[in-house]
């Protein structure tokens, strides 16, 4: 089934165009389906962060794990205090030295699920931001799928609707496009069953916190690496107007 | 004026003591004179002639992370992948260690490439430098082989599914193909056992022959002297002291010019470590965040964007013993540049049109044989777009001899062209 909302061709054009624009070094785009909206999330807000945190381990953390990311390191960079993230943060008998793993053990994961639920310590590096935020806002009601819901970006996924509290229920709408023997499905729209706690736009925000907090996790040190960035290329600047001029001194006599 | 300077420096007592001291042991004084301060080259070089000096930066940039990276990283299929994030997230200035590595191994090739295209560009492969060109491709071939070992040790999907995709290639060596390939893996697929042998390679057999092979590589340098954009052997025109009149000494001339283009180079190199490590996904392409996993093939499996030229050619042919012979003789052709080559006119600014027109074929074919091999093989215009630059490929090679015998050059110079300018 193809739930693509663009043509494969078209898509692929659009993905390599995408591809150059990547070349300067901005956002991440990869995956399966379409990217319909940007994420936009900002690695830089710490109150985003902190948010996204506690719906990782409210929402996530009951089946993913994060197994490269410390505990304590996500308190010092997300601006907590050892007792508010042993509060807040950490429910499992676990040390503030150690990584954020799970009880779950993926053998037992793949005979309720079929697959392991991936560790996602570098989903956002490895899918992309853009991609994450589609993903959890792509679900929608399939009674063929052992779960009840399928997914516009991952076609066939076999993670469970563990949102739908807060985002309640959709069905999608799909449309045969193009001349007769050689129709495909479009995706349409989302079309609202039954309501969740949050309003539409306040579950984008719940949306974006989390993957910011995925971004970072897959990254943790991506502000301190600009940050000292800028001070490497503000030496070799000057450094640089240096080693010019002492050039050009000693070319002088080269006629 | 650089014999001044050693005199002054052996009239200050006690370091001329040491100087004296040590040159009796060992021939340092004759080998800094030898190599720096009485190595003259002409003094028209251009912005090409520096990045054989960059590379060597490149060199010792990856030799110094190497060492860092290897005292943290685990090369066990087990570990790898996990130790990998271990030196990104808890080994103090364990990411940037790991970012310079990564980006300098692009870097490698950036610099080499156009090393490479300068040496095309003023014939520095023409008689008598021949064999400077030889070991240069010597170099080159290491160092498409340390690329290829360590892009395995990250243990990621693109990692694994890479070396599956070239090493399989070994399987169209005629006859004994398929016991090739078990003996390169030393395993029925890309295992522990090939990551253990991959990383004795990268870390120590290819660092060391790169190394004795860049000294070999300065030494015929050395030897013949430098060329110029001007194609002129500058030994020709000497003045009454054995001195090329447009020579002008290594040191301090070219260090003082080629720190200027060290730094330059460290600032575009510290702003891809710092400002954009995954450089959009070619120098780490996003696909290698992901755990290899011999149970889940990519959907898209592209070789890392150095060695994609190559990988184009290969996949433009539909048979595979075919392809992968093509692909190696794109890499060997290059070897025989000096002897393909007919004309006498080493530089191309008094070289005809149509050895110009050829080098400007190649030059595009190569950057789009590239860019194709990064994009998905199912598309059918992508296909057919790189036999078209295959086949230009190897007709700037093939049909050297004939373009050129019959090139029409003009007169070169006698001396070199400088303005002193600014």
């Amino acid at each position: 089934m193809n739930t693509t909302i663009l043509q494969p061709r078209a898509r692929r054009m659009l993905l390599t165009v995408v591809a150059g624009l990547l070349a300067a070094g901005s956002a991440v785009a990869s995956g399966g389906g379409a990217l319909a909206d940007h994420a936009n999330v900002d690695v830089g807000n710490v109150a985003s962060l902190q948010r996204g945190a506690r719906n990782f381990v409210n929402y996530c953390m009951g089946c993913h794990s994060a197994q490269y990311v410390r505990y304590n390191r996500l308190a010092q960079d997300l601006g907590i205090s050892e007792q508010q993230l042993i509060d807040n943060l950490m429910f499992a008998a676990q040390k503030p030295t150690e990584t954020m793993t799970i009880a779950m053990r993926p053998a037992d994961a793949v005979r309720w699920f079929g697959v392991a639920p991936p560790d996602l310590s570098l989903i956002a590096r490895n899918r992309g931001a853009d991609y994450i935020y589609n993903f959890l806002r792509g679900f929608y009601l399939d009674p063929t799928r052992p779960s009840g819901v399928n997914n516009l970006m991952l076609p066939n996924a076999a993670m469970p609707h563990v949102l739908a509290g807060l985002q309640g229920t959709h069905e999608a709408v799909f449309a045969e496009e193009g001349e007769s023997g050689a129709t495909h499905t479009v995706f349409r729209e989302f079309r609202q069953v039954t309501a969740g706690q949050l309003s539409p736009e306040e579950y984008d925000q719940f949306v974006r916190d989390t993957v910011a907090f995925l971004a970072y996790i897959g990254e943790p040190m991506q502000l301190e690496r600009q940050r000292l960035g800028l001070m490497v290329l503000a030496f070799l600047l000057v450094f640089g107007i240096l080693s010019y001029l002492l050039k050009k001194e000693i070319w002088k006599d080269v006629r | 004026m650089s014999g001044a300077r050693t005199e002054a420096a052996a009239g200050n007592g006690r370091m001329a003591q040491l100087v004296g001291w040590i040159d009796e042991r060992f021939p340092l004084t004759s080998l800094i004179r030898e190599h720096a301060t009485e190595y003259y080259a002409a003094r028209n070089f251009n912005t090409w002639y520096v990045f054989g000096v960059l590379a060597m930066v490149v060199l010792v940039i990856q030799l110094v992370t190497g060492i860092f990276l290897t005292m943290n990283y685990k090369p066990s299929a087990e570990d790898a992948f996990a130790s990998v994030e271990y030196i990104m997230r808890d080994v103090q200035w364990g990411w940037l260690i790991r970012y310079m590595h990564s980006t300098g191994a692009s870097a490698f090739f950036i610099v080499v490439y156009l090393h490479m295209f300068r040496a095309m560009l003023y014939g520095s492969y023409k008689n008598p430098r021949e064999l400077l060109w030889l070991i240069g491709m010597t170099i080159y071939l290491a160092l498409m082989a340390e690329g290829f070992f360590g892009y395995l040790l990250p243990w990621g999907q693109m990692s694994y599914w890479g070396a599956q995709v070239i090493v399989s290639l070994f399987g169209a060596v005629p006859a004994i193909g398929a016991d090739l390939v078990e003996w390169i893996r030393g395993d029925y697929f890309i295992s522990d056992i090939t990551l253990n042998r991959f990383f004795a390679f990268h870390v120590v057999a290819v660092p060391l022959v790169l190394v004795m092979l860049v000294v070999m590589h300065i030494m015929a340098l050395h030897e013949t002297g430098s060329l110029n954009p001007d194609g002129i052997e500058i030994k020709q025109h000497k003045d009454s002291r054995g001195i090329p009149l447009d020579g002008i000494a290594f040191h301090p001339y070219y260090t003082a010019k080629d720190l200027v283009a060290i730094v330059i180079f460290l600032a575009l190199f510290a702003a891809v470590v710092f400002f954009a490590p995954e450089m959009g996904g070619y120098f780490l392409e996003h696909a290698n965040f992901e755990p290899a996993s011999m149970l889940k093939t990519p959907e898209h499996i592209a070789p890392v964007w150095y060695f994609t030229p190559f990988y184009a050619i290969l996949r433009s042919v539909p048979s595979k013993g075919w392809g992968a012979f093509l692909m190696v003789a794109a890499i060997v052709l290059l070897f025989f540049m000096p002897w393909l080559d007919r004309c006498r006119v080493k530089s191309i600014r008094y070289r005809g049109w149509t050895y110009k027109l050829a080098l400007g074929v190649f030059a595009v074919s190569f950057v789009a044989l590239g860019y194709l091999g990064l994009q998905p093989a199912t598309e059918k215009v992508y296909v057919y777009a790189a036999r078209v630059f295959s086949a230009l490929y190897f007709a700037f090679f093939l049909l050297m001899p004939f373009y050129t015998r019959a090139e029409k050059t003009r007169p070169v110079p006698e001396r070199v062209a400088y303005h002193a300018g600014k």
